[in-house]
Protein backbone atom coordinates (compact mmCIF):
# COMPACT_ATOMS: atom_id res chain seq x y z
CA UNK A 1 0.00 0.00 0.00
CA UNK A 2 2.59 2.64 0.73
CA UNK A 3 4.70 1.67 -2.17
CA UNK A 4 1.74 1.81 -4.16
CA UNK A 5 1.40 5.67 -2.36
CA UNK A 6 4.99 6.46 -3.18
CA UNK A 7 4.79 5.27 -6.75
CA UNK A 8 1.45 7.23 -7.19
CA UNK A 9 3.48 10.47 -5.51
CA UNK A 10 6.37 9.55 -8.26
CA UNK A 11 4.25 9.85 -10.92
CA UNK A 12 2.61 13.43 -9.72
CA UNK A 13 5.62 14.93 -9.59
CA UNK A 14 7.12 14.03 -12.56
CA UNK A 15 3.66 14.87 -14.59
CA UNK A 16 3.73 18.24 -12.85
CA UNK A 17 7.31 18.45 -13.74
CA UNK A 18 7.03 17.14 -16.95
CA UNK A 19 3.77 19.44 -17.78
CA UNK A 20 5.76 22.76 -16.68
CA UNK A 21 8.73 21.82 -18.51
CA UNK A 22 6.49 21.17 -21.69
CA UNK A 23 4.63 24.85 -21.23
CA UNK A 24 7.94 26.31 -20.43
CA UNK A 25 9.51 24.81 -24.20
CA UNK A 26 6.83 25.44 -26.01
CA UNK A 27 7.01 28.93 -26.60
CA UNK A 28 10.64 28.70 -27.93
CA UNK A 29 9.17 25.95 -30.46
CA UNK A 30 6.94 28.17 -31.68
CA UNK A 31 8.73 30.71 -31.94
CA UNK A 32 10.83 27.94 -34.65
CA UNK A 33 8.29 26.77 -36.57
CA UNK A 34 7.46 30.01 -36.68
CA UNK A 35 10.14 31.27 -38.79
CA UNK A 36 8.89 28.61 -41.42
CA UNK A 37 5.30 29.37 -41.53
CA UNK A 38 3.52 31.99 -43.72
CA UNK A 39 1.80 34.70 -41.43
CA UNK A 40 -1.46 33.35 -42.21
CA UNK A 41 -0.47 29.90 -41.03
CA UNK A 42 0.59 31.59 -37.39
CA UNK A 43 -2.34 33.30 -37.33
CA UNK A 44 -4.09 29.56 -37.65
CA UNK A 45 -1.81 27.77 -35.06
CA UNK A 46 -0.03 25.59 -37.30
CA UNK A 47 2.54 23.88 -35.32
CA UNK A 48 4.36 21.93 -37.70
CA UNK A 49 7.21 23.09 -39.91
CA UNK A 50 6.57 25.08 -43.46
CA UNK A 51 8.51 26.13 -46.42
CA UNK A 52 8.42 30.03 -45.38
CA UNK A 53 11.36 30.09 -43.79
CA UNK A 54 13.83 32.15 -46.82
CA UNK A 55 10.73 33.91 -47.75
CA UNK A 56 10.40 35.28 -44.31
CA UNK A 57 14.11 36.21 -44.13
CA UNK A 58 14.38 37.88 -47.16
CA UNK A 59 10.96 39.99 -46.17
CA UNK A 60 12.87 40.61 -42.97
CA UNK A 61 15.86 41.80 -44.69
CA UNK A 62 13.91 43.64 -47.23
CA UNK A 63 11.75 45.86 -44.36
CA UNK A 64 14.72 46.62 -41.79
CA UNK A 65 18.23 47.50 -42.19
CA UNK A 66 19.21 44.37 -40.20
CA UNK A 67 22.85 44.63 -40.16
CA UNK A 68 22.45 48.38 -38.69
CA UNK A 69 19.98 47.47 -36.09
CA UNK A 70 22.08 44.40 -35.20
CA UNK A 71 25.12 46.95 -34.71
CA UNK A 72 22.93 49.32 -32.71
CA UNK A 73 21.86 46.61 -30.17
CA UNK A 74 25.27 45.19 -29.61
CA UNK A 75 26.47 48.39 -29.21
CA UNK A 76 24.78 49.55 -27.06
CA UNK A 77 25.04 46.30 -24.79
CA UNK A 78 28.98 45.91 -25.23
CA UNK A 79 29.69 49.54 -24.31
CA UNK A 80 26.86 49.79 -21.66
CA UNK A 81 28.26 46.80 -20.16
CA UNK A 82 31.85 48.20 -20.10
CA UNK A 83 31.07 51.40 -18.80
CA UNK A 84 28.56 49.96 -15.86
CA UNK A 85 31.31 47.79 -15.24
CA UNK A 86 33.66 50.30 -14.86
CA UNK A 87 32.33 52.94 -12.95
CA UNK A 88 30.12 50.53 -10.78
CA UNK A 89 32.37 48.15 -9.55
CA UNK A 90 35.14 50.61 -8.75
CA UNK A 91 32.71 52.27 -6.44
CA UNK A 92 31.64 49.05 -4.65
CA UNK A 93 35.02 47.98 -4.26
CA UNK A 94 35.86 51.79 -2.88
CA UNK A 95 32.45 51.57 -0.29
CA UNK A 96 33.87 48.69 0.96
CA UNK A 97 37.11 49.16 1.11
CA UNK A 98 37.78 52.85 2.10
CA UNK A 99 35.01 53.26 4.78
CA UNK A 100 34.25 56.18 6.49
CA UNK A 101 30.68 57.69 8.18
CA UNK A 102 29.64 59.87 5.39
CA UNK A 103 30.08 57.42 2.73
CA UNK A 104 28.13 54.76 5.09
CA UNK A 105 24.97 57.58 5.04
CA UNK A 106 25.55 58.18 1.51
CA UNK A 107 25.51 54.36 0.76
CA UNK A 108 22.32 54.20 2.67
CA UNK A 109 20.98 56.95 0.80
CA UNK A 110 22.04 54.73 -2.71
CA UNK A 111 19.86 51.69 -1.23
CA UNK A 112 16.88 53.42 -0.77
CA UNK A 113 17.47 54.56 -4.50
CA UNK A 114 17.41 50.76 -4.96
CA UNK A 115 13.48 50.44 -5.48
CA UNK A 116 12.52 53.76 -7.36
CA UNK A 117 11.18 52.42 -10.16
CA UNK A 118 12.19 53.61 -13.56
CA UNK A 119 8.92 54.44 -14.47
CA UNK A 120 8.82 57.67 -11.52
CA UNK A 121 12.17 59.57 -13.38
CA UNK A 122 11.91 58.27 -17.57
CA UNK A 123 9.59 61.93 -17.88
CA UNK A 124 12.33 63.84 -16.03
CA UNK A 125 14.92 62.17 -17.76
CA UNK A 126 13.49 62.38 -21.00
CA UNK A 127 12.74 66.64 -20.31
CA UNK A 128 16.27 66.63 -19.27
CA UNK A 129 17.62 64.40 -22.60
CA UNK A 130 15.37 67.20 -24.33
CA UNK A 131 17.03 69.92 -23.40
CA UNK A 132 20.55 68.54 -23.45
CA UNK A 133 19.77 67.88 -27.35
CA UNK A 134 20.73 64.33 -27.00
CA UNK A 135 17.44 62.34 -28.14
CA UNK A 136 18.22 60.04 -30.82
CA UNK A 137 21.60 59.81 -29.17
CA UNK A 138 23.18 56.90 -27.79
CA UNK A 139 24.40 58.80 -25.10
CA UNK A 140 21.29 59.47 -24.16
CA UNK A 141 20.49 55.75 -23.74
CA UNK A 142 23.78 55.11 -21.87
CA UNK A 143 24.18 58.27 -19.24
CA UNK A 144 21.75 57.08 -17.08
CA UNK A 145 22.44 53.54 -16.86
CA UNK A 146 26.60 53.71 -16.30
CA UNK A 147 26.08 54.19 -12.24
CA UNK A 148 23.85 51.21 -11.29
CA UNK A 149 22.84 50.96 -7.76
CA UNK A 150 22.24 47.47 -8.26
CA UNK A 151 26.01 46.52 -9.46
CA UNK A 152 27.67 48.55 -7.03
CA UNK A 153 25.79 46.97 -4.25
CA UNK A 154 26.35 43.73 -5.74
CA UNK A 155 30.00 44.93 -6.18
CA UNK A 156 30.13 46.07 -2.60
CA UNK A 157 28.79 42.32 -1.45
CA UNK A 158 31.60 40.36 -3.32
CA UNK A 159 34.07 42.43 -1.81
CA UNK A 160 33.91 41.31 1.44
CA UNK A 161 35.17 38.38 0.29
CA UNK A 162 38.35 39.63 -1.18
CA UNK A 163 41.49 39.28 0.78
CA UNK A 164 42.87 42.25 2.46
CA UNK A 165 46.54 40.70 2.58
CA UNK A 166 46.37 41.04 -1.07
CA UNK A 167 46.02 44.84 -0.88
CA UNK A 168 48.34 45.07 2.09
CA UNK A 169 50.62 42.94 0.76
CA UNK A 170 50.73 44.85 -2.86
CA UNK A 171 51.04 48.38 -0.95
CA UNK A 172 53.98 47.40 0.85
CA UNK A 173 55.67 46.70 -2.81
CA UNK A 174 54.90 50.30 -3.76
CA UNK A 175 51.29 49.95 -5.72
CA UNK A 176 49.10 52.67 -5.56
CA UNK A 177 45.53 52.32 -5.17
CA UNK A 178 44.54 52.46 -8.73
CA UNK A 179 47.09 49.62 -9.89
CA UNK A 180 45.41 47.36 -6.94
CA UNK A 181 42.20 47.70 -8.38
CA UNK A 182 43.95 46.83 -11.71
CA UNK A 183 46.11 44.56 -11.73
CA UNK A 184 45.10 42.82 -8.22
CA UNK A 185 41.60 43.27 -7.65
CA UNK A 186 40.36 42.84 -11.34
CA UNK A 187 42.12 39.50 -11.90
CA UNK A 188 41.05 38.07 -8.39
CA UNK A 189 37.62 38.71 -8.89
CA UNK A 190 36.82 37.60 -12.36
CA UNK A 191 34.21 35.50 -11.82
CA UNK A 192 32.21 38.03 -9.78
CA UNK A 193 33.16 40.12 -12.72
CA UNK A 194 31.74 37.36 -15.57
CA UNK A 195 28.68 36.89 -13.31
CA UNK A 196 27.80 40.88 -13.60
CA UNK A 197 28.91 41.28 -17.30
CA UNK A 198 25.82 38.46 -17.60
CA UNK A 199 23.46 40.76 -15.50
CA UNK A 200 24.35 44.26 -17.24
CA UNK A 201 24.61 42.52 -20.79
CA UNK A 202 21.27 41.32 -20.95
CA UNK A 203 19.63 44.27 -19.04
CA UNK A 204 20.58 46.65 -22.15
CA UNK A 205 20.45 44.11 -25.04
CA UNK A 206 16.73 43.28 -24.33
CA UNK A 207 15.93 47.07 -22.58
CA UNK A 208 13.26 48.55 -23.98
CA UNK A 209 11.63 51.07 -22.35
CA UNK A 210 14.23 53.89 -22.28
CA UNK A 211 15.46 53.30 -26.00
CA UNK A 212 11.44 53.32 -26.88
CA UNK A 213 11.43 57.00 -25.10
CA UNK A 214 14.96 58.30 -26.80
CA UNK A 215 15.60 56.40 -30.51
CA UNK A 216 12.87 57.56 -32.34
CA UNK A 217 14.46 57.76 -36.17
CA UNK A 218 14.89 54.28 -38.12
CA UNK A 219 18.71 54.50 -38.17
CA UNK A 220 19.36 53.77 -34.68
CA UNK A 221 16.21 51.72 -33.36
CA UNK A 222 17.60 48.37 -31.54
CA UNK A 223 16.30 44.98 -32.45
CA UNK A 224 14.01 45.13 -29.12
CA UNK A 225 12.23 48.30 -31.10
CA UNK A 226 11.84 46.86 -34.34
CA UNK A 227 10.47 43.61 -32.76
CA UNK A 228 7.51 45.66 -31.17
CA UNK A 229 6.88 48.21 -33.80
CA UNK A 230 6.99 44.64 -36.53
CA UNK A 231 4.55 42.96 -34.13
CA UNK A 232 2.57 46.02 -33.11
CA UNK A 233 1.25 46.77 -36.74
CA UNK A 234 -3.02 45.94 -37.38
CA UNK A 235 -1.85 42.94 -39.24
CA UNK A 236 1.56 41.74 -38.40
CA UNK A 237 3.78 39.70 -40.95
CA UNK A 238 4.29 36.60 -37.58
CA UNK A 239 6.54 35.29 -39.68
CA UNK A 240 8.71 38.13 -40.14
CA UNK A 241 8.47 38.65 -36.53
CA UNK A 242 9.76 35.17 -35.69
CA UNK A 243 12.80 35.32 -37.42
CA UNK A 244 13.44 38.99 -35.94
CA UNK A 245 12.68 37.10 -32.38
CA UNK A 246 15.16 34.39 -33.08
CA UNK A 247 17.73 36.41 -34.15
CA UNK A 248 17.19 38.82 -30.68
CA UNK A 249 16.85 35.96 -28.29
CA UNK A 250 19.52 33.70 -29.82
CA UNK A 251 22.53 35.44 -28.06
CA UNK A 252 20.71 35.34 -24.64
CA UNK A 253 20.22 31.83 -24.93
CA UNK A 254 23.75 30.91 -26.25
CA UNK A 255 25.29 33.05 -23.66
CA UNK A 256 22.91 30.97 -21.06
CA UNK A 257 24.16 27.52 -21.97
CA UNK A 258 28.09 28.29 -22.36
CA UNK A 259 27.77 30.13 -19.18
CA UNK A 260 24.85 28.45 -17.17
CA UNK A 261 26.46 27.89 -13.58
CA UNK A 262 27.57 31.72 -13.80
CA UNK A 263 24.54 32.75 -14.96
CA UNK A 264 22.70 31.52 -12.03
CA UNK A 265 25.63 32.35 -9.71
CA UNK A 266 25.07 35.67 -11.25
CA UNK A 267 21.28 35.74 -10.84
CA UNK A 268 21.06 34.49 -7.16
CA UNK A 269 24.83 36.01 -6.31
CA UNK A 270 23.29 39.07 -5.26
CA UNK A 271 21.13 37.99 -1.87
CA UNK A 272 24.58 35.44 -0.12
CA UNK B 1 51.53 61.76 12.13
CA UNK B 2 52.36 59.07 9.46
CA UNK B 3 49.35 57.31 10.38
CA UNK B 4 47.41 60.62 9.71
CA UNK B 5 48.83 61.11 6.48
CA UNK B 6 47.70 57.03 5.23
CA UNK B 7 44.26 57.81 6.46
CA UNK B 8 43.96 61.24 4.27
CA UNK B 9 45.56 59.17 1.57
CA UNK B 10 42.78 56.73 2.00
CA UNK B 11 39.90 59.01 2.54
CA UNK B 12 40.90 60.72 -0.64
CA UNK B 13 40.83 58.08 -2.45
CA UNK B 14 37.87 56.60 -1.33
CA UNK B 15 36.27 60.07 -2.42
CA UNK B 16 38.02 59.48 -6.26
CA UNK B 17 36.95 55.69 -6.74
CA UNK B 18 33.41 56.37 -6.25
CA UNK B 19 33.28 60.15 -7.64
CA UNK B 20 32.42 59.34 -10.99
CA UNK B 21 28.97 56.98 -9.71
CA UNK B 22 27.85 59.66 -7.55
CA UNK B 23 28.10 62.45 -10.21
CA UNK B 24 25.89 60.25 -12.46
CA UNK B 25 23.48 59.17 -9.79
CA UNK B 26 23.26 62.71 -8.86
CA UNK B 27 22.34 64.08 -12.30
CA UNK B 28 20.68 61.11 -13.45
CA UNK B 29 19.01 59.81 -10.66
CA UNK B 30 18.36 62.10 -7.44
CA UNK B 31 17.64 64.95 -9.45
CA UNK B 32 15.36 63.31 -11.87
CA UNK B 33 13.29 62.34 -8.48
CA UNK B 34 13.10 65.50 -6.95
CA UNK B 35 12.34 66.98 -10.06
CA UNK B 36 9.51 64.62 -10.31
CA UNK B 37 8.62 65.69 -7.06
CA UNK B 38 8.38 69.17 -7.96
CA UNK B 39 6.97 68.72 -11.09
CA UNK B 40 3.79 66.76 -9.63
CA UNK B 41 2.56 70.02 -8.11
CA UNK B 42 2.93 71.84 -11.62
CA UNK B 43 -0.17 71.80 -14.33
CA UNK B 44 0.09 73.01 -17.95
CA UNK B 45 0.15 70.87 -21.24
CA UNK B 46 3.75 70.47 -22.78
CA UNK B 47 6.67 73.00 -21.20
CA UNK B 48 4.23 75.78 -20.26
CA UNK B 49 3.19 74.74 -16.79
CA UNK B 50 2.66 77.01 -13.48
CA UNK B 51 1.98 75.95 -10.09
CA UNK B 52 -1.07 74.13 -9.28
CA UNK B 53 -0.79 73.03 -5.54
CA UNK B 54 -2.35 69.82 -5.34
CA UNK B 55 -4.48 69.94 -8.59
CA UNK B 56 -2.59 66.94 -9.81
CA UNK B 57 -3.66 65.25 -6.66
CA UNK B 58 -6.99 66.12 -6.73
CA UNK B 59 -7.35 65.20 -10.70
CA UNK B 60 -5.89 61.67 -9.68
CA UNK B 61 -9.04 61.22 -7.52
CA UNK B 62 -11.57 62.04 -10.41
CA UNK B 63 -9.58 60.28 -13.18
CA UNK B 64 -11.51 57.33 -14.35
CA UNK B 65 -8.44 56.06 -16.35
CA UNK B 66 -5.91 56.36 -13.29
CA UNK B 67 -8.34 54.50 -11.05
CA UNK B 68 -8.93 51.63 -13.56
CA UNK B 69 -4.92 51.92 -14.24
CA UNK B 70 -4.27 51.62 -10.24
CA UNK B 71 -7.16 48.77 -9.95
CA UNK B 72 -5.27 46.68 -12.89
CA UNK B 73 -2.10 46.94 -11.27
CA UNK B 74 -3.62 45.43 -8.08
CA UNK B 75 -5.27 42.84 -9.74
CA UNK B 76 -1.89 41.63 -11.24
CA UNK B 77 -0.14 42.00 -8.02
CA UNK B 78 -2.79 40.22 -5.82
CA UNK B 79 -3.35 37.65 -8.40
CA UNK B 80 -0.58 37.11 -10.11
CA UNK B 81 2.77 37.33 -7.02
CA UNK B 82 1.01 34.54 -4.89
CA UNK B 83 0.51 32.10 -7.76
CA UNK B 84 4.19 32.09 -9.27
CA UNK B 85 5.23 32.18 -5.80
CA UNK B 86 4.11 29.07 -4.57
CA UNK B 87 4.39 27.77 -8.26
CA UNK B 88 8.55 28.14 -8.21
CA UNK B 89 8.39 26.70 -4.02
CA UNK B 90 6.54 23.95 -5.58
CA UNK B 91 9.24 23.20 -8.55
CA UNK B 92 12.44 24.13 -6.00
CA UNK B 93 10.94 21.46 -3.62
CA UNK B 94 10.62 19.10 -6.04
CA UNK B 95 14.04 20.06 -7.84
CA UNK B 96 16.00 19.93 -4.39
CA UNK B 97 15.28 15.93 -4.64
CA UNK B 98 18.48 14.82 -4.99
CA UNK B 99 16.97 11.41 -6.31
CA UNK B 100 14.89 12.75 -8.71
CA UNK B 101 15.70 12.41 -12.23
CA UNK B 102 16.26 14.65 -15.56
CA UNK B 103 16.56 16.59 -12.37
CA UNK B 104 18.89 19.62 -14.63
CA UNK B 105 16.72 18.86 -17.66
CA UNK B 106 13.60 19.98 -15.68
CA UNK B 107 15.62 22.67 -14.14
CA UNK B 108 17.06 24.37 -17.44
CA UNK B 109 13.38 23.46 -19.08
CA UNK B 110 11.70 25.42 -16.17
CA UNK B 111 14.56 27.98 -16.09
CA UNK B 112 14.79 28.93 -19.52
CA UNK B 113 11.91 31.60 -20.37
CA UNK B 114 14.31 33.85 -18.11
CA UNK B 115 16.57 34.50 -20.91
CA UNK B 116 14.44 35.57 -23.47
CA UNK B 117 13.64 39.36 -23.48
CA UNK B 118 10.44 40.72 -22.77
CA UNK B 119 9.41 42.21 -25.57
CA UNK B 120 9.73 39.12 -27.33
CA UNK B 121 8.34 36.62 -25.06
CA UNK B 122 5.43 39.15 -24.86
CA UNK B 123 5.11 39.22 -29.14
CA UNK B 124 5.42 35.08 -28.76
CA UNK B 125 2.40 35.04 -26.28
CA UNK B 126 0.81 38.04 -28.26
CA UNK B 127 0.64 35.56 -31.65
CA UNK B 128 -0.18 32.41 -29.84
CA UNK B 129 -3.56 33.67 -28.19
CA UNK B 130 -4.60 34.67 -31.87
CA UNK B 131 -8.46 34.22 -31.75
CA UNK B 132 -7.55 31.36 -34.40
CA UNK B 133 -4.10 30.18 -32.70
CA UNK B 134 -2.91 27.76 -31.31
CA UNK B 135 -3.99 27.75 -27.48
CA UNK B 136 -7.66 27.79 -28.93
CA UNK B 137 -6.61 24.95 -31.21
CA UNK B 138 -4.97 22.92 -28.58
CA UNK B 139 -7.68 23.84 -25.60
CA UNK B 140 -10.26 22.50 -28.51
CA UNK B 141 -8.35 19.53 -29.28
CA UNK B 142 -7.99 18.68 -25.47
CA UNK B 143 -11.32 19.18 -24.84
CA UNK B 144 -10.41 22.13 -22.04
CA UNK B 145 -13.38 24.11 -23.63
CA UNK B 146 -15.96 24.05 -26.31
CA UNK B 147 -15.82 27.23 -28.09
CA UNK B 148 -13.02 29.45 -29.08
CA UNK B 149 -12.45 31.98 -27.29
CA UNK B 150 -11.75 35.70 -27.73
CA UNK B 151 -8.42 36.03 -25.31
CA UNK B 152 -7.38 39.41 -26.24
CA UNK B 153 -10.80 40.64 -27.13
CA UNK B 154 -12.20 39.97 -23.91
CA UNK B 155 -11.02 42.68 -21.01
CA UNK B 156 -11.41 39.31 -18.34
CA UNK B 157 -9.38 36.88 -20.78
CA UNK B 158 -6.92 39.84 -21.82
CA UNK B 159 -5.80 39.87 -17.68
CA UNK B 160 -5.92 36.10 -17.87
CA UNK B 161 -3.29 36.01 -20.83
CA UNK B 162 -0.91 39.07 -19.25
CA UNK B 163 -0.87 37.33 -15.85
CA UNK B 164 -0.28 33.91 -17.62
CA UNK B 165 2.69 35.21 -19.39
CA UNK B 166 4.24 36.94 -16.56
CA UNK B 167 4.08 33.71 -14.71
CA UNK B 168 5.72 31.89 -17.67
CA UNK B 169 8.64 34.63 -17.39
CA UNK B 170 9.16 34.66 -14.10
CA UNK B 171 8.06 31.58 -11.87
CA UNK B 172 11.86 29.99 -13.34
CA UNK B 173 13.78 32.80 -11.76
CA UNK B 174 12.09 32.74 -8.34
CA UNK B 175 12.68 28.94 -8.41
CA UNK B 176 16.34 29.59 -8.80
CA UNK B 177 16.28 31.48 -5.77
CA UNK B 178 14.52 28.99 -3.61
CA UNK B 179 16.55 26.41 -4.96
CA UNK B 180 19.71 27.79 -4.09
CA UNK B 181 18.51 28.51 -0.96
CA UNK B 182 17.70 24.92 -0.12
CA UNK B 183 20.34 23.79 -1.15
CA UNK B 184 21.98 25.67 1.81
CA UNK B 185 19.81 24.38 4.76
CA UNK B 186 21.76 21.75 6.88
CA UNK B 187 20.77 18.06 5.30
CA UNK B 188 21.05 16.66 9.00
CA UNK B 189 17.94 19.10 10.31
CA UNK B 190 16.31 16.48 7.43
CA UNK B 191 17.21 13.55 8.69
CA UNK B 192 16.98 13.75 12.66
CA UNK B 193 12.89 15.24 11.55
CA UNK B 194 12.54 12.32 9.37
CA UNK B 195 13.81 9.77 12.03
CA UNK B 196 11.41 11.27 14.09
CA UNK B 197 8.71 10.02 11.82
CA UNK B 198 7.83 13.80 10.47
CA UNK B 199 6.18 13.27 6.64
CA UNK B 200 7.60 14.99 3.90
CA UNK B 201 4.62 18.10 3.65
CA UNK B 202 5.63 18.47 7.14
CA UNK B 203 9.00 18.80 6.77
CA UNK B 204 8.12 21.28 3.63
CA UNK B 205 6.14 23.39 6.04
CA UNK B 206 7.90 23.34 9.51
CA UNK B 207 11.63 23.15 8.04
CA UNK B 208 11.71 24.22 4.61
CA UNK B 209 9.69 27.50 3.95
CA UNK B 210 10.69 29.44 7.31
CA UNK B 211 14.36 28.39 6.52
CA UNK B 212 13.43 30.61 3.77
CA UNK B 213 11.34 33.40 4.80
CA UNK B 214 14.86 35.66 4.46
CA UNK B 215 14.74 34.63 0.26
CA UNK B 216 11.07 34.33 0.24
CA UNK B 217 10.54 37.82 1.36
CA UNK B 218 13.61 39.16 -1.12
CA UNK B 219 11.60 37.71 -4.28
CA UNK B 220 8.55 39.00 -3.21
CA UNK B 221 9.43 42.58 -2.73
CA UNK B 222 11.55 42.16 -5.91
CA UNK B 223 8.12 40.66 -8.15
CA UNK B 224 6.16 43.04 -6.23
CA UNK B 225 8.35 46.20 -7.41
CA UNK B 226 8.55 44.54 -10.97
CA UNK B 227 4.58 44.37 -11.18
CA UNK B 228 4.12 47.76 -10.18
CA UNK B 229 6.32 49.08 -13.05
CA UNK B 230 4.49 46.36 -15.84
CA UNK B 231 4.85 47.95 -19.16
CA UNK B 232 6.40 46.24 -21.72
CA UNK B 233 3.99 43.04 -21.62
CA UNK B 234 1.39 45.49 -21.90
CA UNK B 235 2.78 47.52 -24.43
CA UNK B 236 3.18 44.47 -26.84
CA UNK B 237 0.50 41.91 -25.68
CA UNK B 238 -2.85 44.00 -25.91
CA UNK B 239 -1.73 48.16 -25.80
CA UNK B 240 -3.18 48.57 -22.81
CA UNK B 241 -6.80 47.40 -24.01
CA UNK B 242 -9.57 46.39 -24.48
CA UNK B 243 -10.96 49.29 -23.40
CA UNK B 244 -8.28 49.56 -20.79
CA UNK B 245 -8.55 46.14 -19.02
CA UNK B 246 -4.63 46.10 -19.00
CA UNK B 247 -3.60 49.65 -18.62
CA UNK B 248 -1.75 49.31 -16.05
CA UNK B 249 0.39 52.62 -14.33
CA UNK B 250 3.46 52.18 -15.99
CA UNK B 251 1.46 52.26 -19.10
CA UNK B 252 -0.31 55.46 -18.50
CA UNK B 253 2.66 57.15 -17.49
CA UNK B 254 4.12 56.53 -20.91
CA UNK B 255 0.72 57.83 -22.69
CA UNK B 256 0.34 60.80 -20.53
CA UNK B 257 3.76 61.84 -21.80
CA UNK B 258 4.26 60.41 -24.92
CA UNK B 259 0.99 59.57 -26.54
CA UNK B 260 -1.57 62.14 -25.37
CA UNK B 261 -0.21 66.36 -25.33
CA UNK B 262 2.21 66.15 -22.55
CA UNK B 263 0.82 66.77 -19.32
CA UNK B 264 4.60 66.35 -17.65
CA UNK B 265 2.64 67.45 -14.45
CA UNK B 266 0.48 64.87 -14.10
CA UNK B 267 2.40 62.28 -15.61
CA UNK B 268 5.01 62.78 -12.67
CA UNK B 269 2.07 62.83 -9.71
CA UNK B 270 0.74 59.05 -11.14
CA UNK B 271 4.81 58.33 -11.24
CA UNK B 272 4.97 59.86 -7.36
CA UNK B 273 1.66 57.15 -6.96
CA UNK B 274 4.17 54.35 -8.27
CA UNK B 275 6.97 55.31 -5.60
CA UNK B 276 4.56 55.64 -2.93
CA UNK B 277 3.52 52.09 -3.17
CA UNK B 278 6.82 50.74 -3.80
CA UNK B 279 8.08 52.12 -0.37
CA UNK B 280 4.69 51.15 1.65
CA UNK B 281 4.43 47.45 0.15
CA UNK B 282 8.16 46.66 0.74
CA UNK B 283 7.59 48.30 4.44
CA UNK B 284 4.51 45.84 5.02
CA UNK B 285 5.89 43.03 3.67
CA UNK B 286 8.67 43.66 6.09
CA UNK B 287 6.06 44.00 8.56
CA UNK B 288 4.35 40.71 8.02
CA UNK B 289 7.97 39.14 7.45
CA UNK B 290 9.12 40.35 10.96
CA UNK B 291 5.99 39.39 12.80
CA UNK B 292 5.92 35.75 11.88
CA UNK B 293 9.56 35.23 12.85
CA UNK B 294 8.98 36.47 16.29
Amino acid sequence: MSRLAANLRAALVYGLLSLAAFLSIFPFFWMLVGTTNTAADIIKGKVSFGGALSQNISNLFAQVDMLQVFWNSAFLAVVGTILTLAVSSLAGYAFEMFQSKTRERLFSVLLLILSIPFAAIMVPLFVMMAKLKLINTFTAILLPIIASVFIIFYFRQATKAFPRELRDAAKIDGLKEWQIFIYIYLPVMRSTYAAAIIIVFLANWNNYLWPLIVLQTNENKTLTLVISSLASSYYPDYGVVMVATVLATLPTVIVFFLLQRRFVEGLTGSIK
Amino acid sequence: MAKSRIGRAEQLNGWLFIAPALVLLGIFMIYPILWSLWMSFQTGRGMNYSFGGFANIIRLTEDPVFIRALTNTGIFLVVQVPIMIVLALLFAAALNNPNLRFRGFFRTAIFLPCVTSLVAYSILFKSMFASDGVINDLAMVLRLMDAPISWLGDPFWARVVIILAITWRWTGYNMIFYLAAMQNIDKSIYEAARIDGVPAWARFVYITLPMLKPVILFTTVISTIGTLQLFDEVNNITLGGPSDSTLTLSLYIYNLTFKFMPSFGYAATVSYVIVLLVAVLSYLQFLVARDRKA
